[in-house]
Parts: structure tokens; sequence; C-alpha cells
């Protein structure tokens, strides 16, 4: 037996929510997303954590995405929750106006949860993002990261890896897929607002997800939860290997895994084994052309730099834990 | 639409999709067959016992454990463990410490008094077997357990057989051989000792079938010159003196010489020692690794002071001066020569241990048991000899001598026989493809080295204690990486992104293929291989 599976047929401790015979399924079957979707996966893992933790009192404020296209295309609904839609970048306004009229109501005890893609997160909503945070309005704000606009046919967006091929950075004479002089870092930005909480997590490690959507719903105030999603089809890779492949950026590197409080690094999970970036990067094809004999070897150098030096930061190293 | 405001749409009706048609593959819950399950002679299914023993249900445990082993406490002592070999935890931190844990907890049954199961005991057919040794006494609780009436018959003034006359106490106390025994003759089996059979023609007519179990009791003769004078011991002979406690023991003396590479030689040798014996080597013809001999045995025989003499043969023995041929070995051709050095060694005697062959005497006027040239009772592929129903098997017919090969002819017999009574035919159920290492997604297992429990031991008849109990039963039992065999992680459950796996109170899972899109994460993810994708 073993405590790193989901669930454990002899002991109740340590085991996650989605192992439970009665977790909610706060979303439910016949949704309408890829085969092996990284995305659905974390979102029924996370909000059912939340659920669990809120007594069942959450309302889901949604963002254009992929999320929000496969789990409510009318007239079928997935959710088995309260859930809205607005548009692709006002999610956190429209959080900060519900959990706003909630307080007005003294109904303290619902909490609010804004959730969207890395596109509306990175991109569109920046903007009213960041005003939900220096507001610190009473909401937990979830991106769900894999990392492109995968909904609208992989295109690149700000949280997309250098080199990586997209539908726009197709590798050419000039550029090895995308511009490694672009991106940012929206985990660092959330932090930069001093918000109470932010964090990363990964369906790679369901644990940890499930601990920490917990810790964050009962916070309050403005907080940040980062979730690592792989795509089967925007990255090139078997709809099967979509949490081994999650594994692989966290044991890599690339996808630290760390808690945040008030702009301060509190916690990060240390790796067992650090790997290459390449068993990574090798294991999809948006990373192919990387890999082919004429290809020169700096942006694997470049990427290894990246994951070395969340390693060094985050204190991923085993026993060098930045606690 | 009554609806309240702003409420468009109801919760969860995306569950008229039926997003199954999707699917070109489906996952369906199987089960493969363990190594360890596959590598064991008598069949065990070692990793369901695993499985109750993790859940500290050792009475379920050792249920599981007779359905294929009368003898889980014997066997958990001188099996040679080709499960632990066969593991697949041997390639990451060690292997399962089967054999132990089948010692423990067959300890444990003893401790408790646990009896088997009496089946309704309905009019079967008698039957005799002649031989009360490992292989002739599982064939009788095996033919006890279809429901025949069983009658052994042995010649020796105890049963047991090789387990008692072949295998030394310090490995295999007396009680504990004595209370499994006891419990086959509780189990309804008479066994009558002291009982030569001088004509099995007569014995067949009183019984509806024979299975002859008489072992391969008589030492070979080795091709060596011995000059009048020579103090030689036959392994075989020198065990059974010192079982039935004969004052009248072979003299050994101090310097003692073992001739043979198999675990005889080895017990041979640590008998010696215990019995004052100061000074004892064996002699093997081929390498060290070549020995036939169980490695533990070999390392607990050189820890002892034991010295193997390798690539050495002994041509001639002249009193106490032994004169010894170094040898050549290519193993790779397989080919033995004498080197054409010699060498003279001293000792006070020279046991032999060189293999055994059946006692071809008790069969040479019976027409229809033949003892081929290499020693052993022709059968056929049913087991019977010429006379119908009248079968052999254990180390009578086979060159495998391992207590546990007898237990598992004793099992094959007895479903011969029964068909045989029946006029039926054995019907072998298809075998579940073996798992391989590669099917596991071992990351999911947390790492624990194998605890190797060495406990040095005295040297003397008394068997060290290392039974294990409780918790610490559970603790090995646990390091079982459940090989081909669903042990509830419920991996699948949680990891599938449909939601279509449905888990029920008892904590089975089930696909619910109106959803499932057939991704497949929960085979990849399942980390003992027990499910499978299927084309559709």
């Amino acid at each position: 037996m073993s405590s790193l599976t989901l669930g454990n047929r002899i002991k109740s401790e340590n085991v996650t929510i989605q192992a439970s015979r009665l977790r909610p399924n706060t979303i439910s079957s016949g949704h309408r997303a890829c085969q092996g979707c990284g995305e659905a996966l974390a979102a029924r893992c996370a909000i059912d954590a939340a659920y669990e933790a809120a007594n069942g009192k959450i309302i889901l404020v949604n963002a254009t995405g992929c999320l929000e296209v496969f789990s409510c295309a009318t007239p079928e609904n997935a959710w088995k929750i309260p859930w809205i839609h607005s548009l692709f970048g006002n999610a956190p306004a429209v959080a900060s106006g519900v959990a706003a009229a909630l307080s007005n109501q003294k109904r303290n005890d619902i909490r609010i949860i804004a959730q969207g893609g890395d596109g509306s997160t990175y991109d569109i909503g920046m903007g009213c993002l960041s005003g939900m945070f220096e507001r610190n309005d009473d909401v937990l704000y979830i991106c769900y990261d894999n990392q492109a606009y995968m909904n609208t046919g992989v295109q690149r967006s700000g949280a997309t890896l250098p080199f990586t091929r997209t539908a726009t950075t197709l590798p050419n004479s000039k550029y090895m897929g995308n511009d490694p002089q672009t991106g940012k870092n929206v985990p660092q930005i959330a932090m930069a607002h001093g918000i109470p909480y932010v964090a990363t997590a990964s369906i790679g490690h369901i644990h940890d997800l499930e601990q920490k959507i917990a810790k964050a719903v009962q916070i309050n105030g403005a907080r940040y939860v980062h979730i690592h999603v792989p795509c089967p089809l925007g990255w090139g890779f078997e709809p099967s290997k979509t949490v081994k492949i999650a594994k692989l950026a966290i044991k890599c590197g690339l996808f630290p895994l760390f808690e945040a409080e008030n702009g301060k690094v509190t916690k990060s999970t240390p790796i067992d084994e650090v790997i290459a970036v390449d068993d990574y990067l090798k294991a999809q094809r948006r990373f192919a052309h990387l890999f082919s004999k004429s290809a020169s070897p700096d942006p694997l150098s470049f990427l290894q730099k990246i994951a070395d030096k969340n390693i060094e930061k985050y204190g991923l190293k085993k026993g060098i834990s930045n606690e | 639409m009554n609806k309240p405001f702003a409420v468009v749409l109801d919760a969860s009706t995306s569950l008229c999709n039926k997003t199954g048609s999707w699917r070109t593959k489906r996952p369906e819950y199987i089960t493969r067959l363990p190594p360890c399950n596959s590598a064991c002679p008598a069949g065990e299914n070692i990793q369901q016992w695993l499985y109750f023993a993790i859940e500290g249900k050792f009475f379920d445990a050792w249920k599981v454990m007779v359905e294929r082993n009368p003898f889980p406490a014997v066997i958990g002592r001188v099996c040679y463990s080709m499960c632990e070999k066969a593991c697949n935890r041997a390639i990451t931190d060690g292997a399962v410490n089967i054999n132990l844990l089948e010692r423990s907890i067959g300890d444990l049954a003893i401790a408790k008094g646990w009896e088997f199961e009496k089946n309704a005991n309905y009019p079967g057919k008698k039957i005799l077997i002649i031989g009360a040794g490992p292989s002739g006494l599982s064939a009788a609780y095996f033919l006890k357990k279809l429901g025949h009436e069983v009658t052994i018959y042995d010649n020796h003034k105890k049963p047991g057989g090789m387990m008692r006359y072949g295998v030394p106490r310090y490995r295999l106390p007396n009680n504990v051989l004595d209370t499994e025994i006891k419990r086959i003759v509780n189990f309804g089996v008479k066994i009558i000792c002291d009982k030569k059979i001088d004509d099995i023609c007569a014995a067949i007519k009183e019984f509806d079938a024979v299975y002859i179990a008489v072992g391969a009791s008589i030492a070979l003769k080795p091709d060596v010159k011995i000059e009048s004078g020579s103090n030689i011991v036959d392994a075989v002979g020198l065990f059974q003196k010192l079982e039935n406690e004969d004052k009248d023991l072979p003299y050994l003396g101090q310097t003692v010489l073992v001739c043979g590479g198999g675990n005889t030689a080895i017990d041979a040798a640590r008998s010696s020692l215990r019995l004052g014996a100061k000074n004892v080597k064996i002699i093997y013809r081929r390498t060290i690794d070549d020995m036939p001999a169980n490695e533990n045995e070999i390392g607990e025989a050189l820890a002892e002071g034991i010295e193997i003499l390798c690539l050495r043969t002994i041509s001639k023995v002249d009193k106490n001066k032994i004169f010894v041929d170094k040898m050549n070995y290519d193993r790779e051709a397989s080919i033995l020569s004498k080197s054409g050095e010699l060498e003279i060694l001293y000792a006070d005697s020279v046991i032999f241990a060189i293999g055994q062959s059946v006692d071809k005497d008790m069969f040479s006027n019976i027409e229809g048991i033949n003892v081929s040239e290499n020693g052993v009772i022709e059968v056929d592929e049913n087991m019977m000899t010429e006379i119908p129903g009248v079968f052999a098997g254990g180390d009578a017919i086979s060159g495998k001598r391992t207590v546990t090969h007898a237990i598992a002819w004793g099992k094959k017999a007895s479903n011969y026989i029964d068909a045989y009574l029946r006029s039926t035919k054995v019907t072998k159920p298809p075998k579940n493809e073996v798992i391989t290492f590669k099917r596991l997604n071992v990351a999911y297992y947390t790492k624990n080295p194998r605890k190797n429990v060495f406990i040095p031991m005295d040297i003397s008849f008394k068997e060290k204690d290392t039974s294990y109990s409780g918790k610490k039963i559970i603790e090995e039992a646990s390091r079982c990486f459940s090989c081909g065999n669903c042990f509830h992680c419920d991996n699948c459950y949680g990891y599938c992104p449909d939601g279509t796996i449905i888990k029920h109170k008892d904590g089975s899972l089930e696909f619910n293929y109106d959803y499932c899109k057939g991704c497949g994460i929960c085979a990849s993810e399942c980390p003992c291989g027990a499910i499978k994708m299927i084309e559709e």
C-alpha cells in the first residue's frame, strides 16, 4: 500500500477527496472536454475541494475559455452549483461584484470563486484581476494554466513557454517557436500585490492541490491559485499521458509548487528526484522542433536554466526547503 | 421555462450528452497473473494472501494459503522461494519477504490452532497413498477435500518423509511438522506408519486408486574407488538415524569432507558441524555459482565456517587419505574436464550427497510399474503408471526434488486421480498473462527497502526464531505491489477527467461506458496494471 495513490483501502488519513465515494462531483459527466483533458480533471478536483471546505456554499464565476465552453454549452450545463459566465476578461470584476452583493446581504458563509484559463488570466482579464487583487476583494481566483488559447486552436498566450510551437508561433528561420523574450509570471504578479494567499498546484499532485484549495477557500481577501493543466491536443501527447506529463513538469522544475502568504513564499514542495527538462519536453510535440537533428541546443539549455532557477529560488531540492 | 430570476440552465443537464460515443478504446478491469504466483511450483495465490495480510486478516490469508498448500509453516521454512526471485519489487528495492511471511502466518495458525474447514463429506472413493512425505500428504489433503476417503501407508516410524528425514531440525523443528501433519489427520486422513507394502497388487484391489509417493530414498553410489577401511557415510542414512535418535550414529570425526553441491550436501555439512566436527569441507565439481543448493543455505554454511572447495572431484578414498582431481569447467560450453592436477586431502569421514533414486527393489516384481534408468517411476501424462488406477508422483517421478515441488505434485495427482475416478478429464483453467515490471506504474509505491532479517545462529539443532507477528506481518506484506490485481487505490476513480467511474459502497469500481471517452488515464495511472484498454 502506498500514501502516494489517491485513495487507500485501509487507511482513512492522507487520502484525497477525489478518492471518496461521496465526493461532491461538482462538475458532472457529459461535459464536452476533449479526451484526457487536464483542465476538466483539475476543475473537478479544485471545486470539489472548495465545495467541501465551504460546506457546499460556493458561487462560481467563469471567464470565457475551454472550461466555460465545455462545461456549459446551452442547453446543457455540467455544473451542480451556482455558476455564472459574463465575458472573457471580466470574471474577476464580476466575482468582486458578487462578493460585494453578498457582503451587503451579510451572507459571509458563501464563498466566491472566479476561474479562467491562462488566456483570460494572463492577457484579457489581467486588468480586472489586478483590480480585484489590489482591492483585496473576498474572492478566490483559480487559473487553469494550459499555456495557450486551446479552445480557439492553440494560439500563444502570455503563459506560453519560450520556444513553444503554437499556431501563432510556428518555428521558422527567425524563431524557434515562441519568442523567449516574451511572457510573464502571474503567480509572481499576484504576490507583488501582497494578497493574503498565492499558491501553485498541479493535477500531478492532487493531495497538494486539494490542501491548497481548502486552505485558500478559508482565507478572507483576494487569493490566487494557479493550476498546471496539461492539454493533450494543444501540447501534442497521448490523452492517457495527461497526469504523467503534469508529474514530469513538476519533477523537472519547470512548474514549481509553492505557497506564498502576503507576498512571501512560505512553503514549497520539494522534488524527490529532479529530472532534466528534456525528459519533460521530449514527451510533447509542441517542443518536437527542439529535438530535430539540425536544432540548436540553445533553447533546451535556456529552458533548463529556467528550471534550475526555479529549483534554486523555491528551494525544490529535497532537504533544502524554503520553509 | 419557469425558472427563478437569472437562472437559465438546470444543474447537471450535461448528463444527457452521452460522451461514451466518442470512444475508440474501452478500459476494462482485468486480473493479470502476478509473477510470484506464476513462479510458485505449488501455484499458491501469494498476491491474494498478502492482500488479506495487509488488512490484518490473517485467518483469511491462511485460508488462501491452504487452498494450494497444506503446509504453510513448513514451506515458510524450507521453500527456496522462487516467488521472491520473480517478485517485481526485486527490481526496485528488494523482493517482498514472502517466505518469512508465509512462515509467520503458518506459525500463527499453529499458535491459534486453526484447522482445515471440513466440507460436506459426500461418499467418495477409497484411495491408498503409499508414502507419507510431502507429496503423499498433500495428495491426501486435496483428495480428502474433494470428498474421498484416504489412507496413507508409510514404512517409517513417523510420517513426514523427507520433511522429517531429509531436512535437518535446525531448519524445520519437529513440533512444526508434527502440528501440520496432525492437522491433516484431524481433517480425516488416516495415516498408518511402520507399514511396508509387500504386495502392492493386493493392496490395489482393496482401493479404488493408489498413489505411489515413495520419494527417492536410495542414495546414489559414487563412482569412486574406495579402499577397505575407509569411513564412508551417506547423507540420507545419516539424517534418518539422526531423526530416529539412533544411538548408533556413524562416526564422523573431527574432519569431515562432504561431496556434492545440492541442498543435501549443505545440510550434511552443517549437520556434521552440529555433531561435533571441527573442520568441514564441501567438495563440488563446478564453481560455487553453479551449485544447485540454495544461495541462502550456501551463505549460512560459509558463515558457519564451512569451506567450499570448488572445481574438484574425489577420485579415490583410501582410509583417511582422499585423492582429489582438480577440474576445468567451461560454463558456456558446459564442458567439465579433469585438469590433470591432483590434490590429497585428509579426513576422518567422507559424506556423499550426490543424489538419490527410487528404491527399485520395491517394484521389481510388479508388472506395470517401471523404474527408468534415471531412477524415476515412469508415468503417462496423467501421472498414471501402466496399471490403471495406480498413479505415481513427487520425487519418485521428478528430478526437481524440493518439498514445494512435491506438494505441487500431490495437488496435481489429486486432480488426475479424482478425474480418473469420475471418468472425466482434468481441464486446466486458462492462465492469465503474467504481469511484467513494465506494466506497473511504480511511482505510486512509497520507497521501503527490504529488511533482511539476519539473526546469527548458534551452531546447534535449535531453530532460530525469525517469525514476524501482527504489525510486522502487515508492514512487510504492505510492500506487495499487488501486481496485476486491483488493490483499491482509487487512482482510476480519482483521475478520470469525466467522472465516469462508479465507486460502490464496498469499494468496488465500475466503468460507466455512457460517458467514458476512452482517454486511458485510468489505465496509465493504475499502479498495478489492472486496467486494460481494449480496441472497440
